[in-house]
């Protein structure tokens, strides 16, 4: 049995749907909130972001192992697409991050915050990924060189993700806890379609930038086979 | 506008542009690929019909 992808058009419609459904739940439906005021309404799009990153990153990884396993050279573009768009999402996380807490805490950076130091470590990594698979020839090489890197990466991934609670961090807010989100149900509604808008641009995203690398690798083996 | 308000259109802000820099890298992508595939043709269409036959 096999599983049709839904077509683009159809994703990429319904990603500008839920963006404009999340910013009306946004501004129009969900509460300020009591302590921070209105400039927690960048929760909406930060977190959603951050956890898109996280995604993309894994997806990286999954698609890296995928081609470690199955020696399938299509892994490599996709691996290398998830790769570069949470690197992508990683800088509007570190950069929408920064405005919340210079409008929260006064600072645009803190090194004192764990889940911060680790996140810009996460990133950074996957910044030397591009480093490595471009010092290395085009190959079977570097497409095993490059899986094994971002399959590496993944282990930061839950480090990050959990570093708040694991180091008992007080300047960086934990929002979900065992007892729930810390969250009216309106403002709970916005942030999943927000998060629902962005996981599903991203994978548009994904879709679009691997049609592109693909068409780009045609092209290069077309012109080989007809240049004399 | 307060400074809370300034923030958070900031951070929008940067997530707007940010996807539109990915749209215009994007659509200069694909012109540079539509050129790309006119000059293949062009090549394909060049070849002796006997090469095009032997593939």
């Amino acid at each position: 049995m096999s599983i049709t992808k839904p077509s683009l058009t159809v994703l990429a419609w319904g990603a500008a749907a839920l963006t404009t459904l999340a910013a009306v739940m946004i501004f129009a439906l969900a509460p300020e909130d009591a302590d921070q005021g209105f400039s927690q309404k960048i929760f909406y799009v930060h977190v959603p972001i951050a956890l898109t990153a996280y995604a993309c990153f894994g997806l990286g990884a999954w698609k890296a192992y995928r081609l470690l396993a199955t020696r399938g050279e299509r892994y490599d573009l996709e691996s290398y697409t998830g790769v570069h768009l949470g690197t992508i999402f990683g800088v509007l996380t570190l950069v929408t991050g920064a405005i919340w807490a210079k409008a929260s805490w006064g600072v645009w950076w803190t090194w004192s915050s764990n889940q911060l130091v680790l996140f810009l470590v996460l990133f950074l990594f996957y910044c030397a990924y591009f480093m490595l698979r471009f010092s290395v020839e085009p190959g079977a090489r570097r497409e095993r060189i490059s899986a094994v890197y971002a399959l590496f990466g993944v282990a930061l991934i839950p480090v990050s993700f959990f570093a708040i609670r694991l180091a008992n961090d007080f300047i960086h807010p934990t929002v979900f806890t065992r007892e729930g989100p810390q969250m009216t149900g309106e403002m709970f509604a916005a942030f999943c379609v927000s998060w629902a808008s962005i996981t599903l641009l991203a994978y548009v995203m994904y879709r679009v930038e691997l049609a592109g690398k693909r068409i780009d690798a045609n092209l290069r083996d077309l012109r080989e086979a007809l240049q004399p | 506008m307060s400074s809370g308000e300034k923030y958070v259109a900031a951070a929008y802000g940067v997530f707007v542009v940010v996807v539109l820099v990915w749209v215009a890298i994007l659509a200069t992508k694909l012109a540079r690929l539509e050129r790309e595939t006119g000059e293949l043709a062009r090549l394909a269409r060049a070849r002796p019909a006997g090469e095009q036959a032997d593939g």
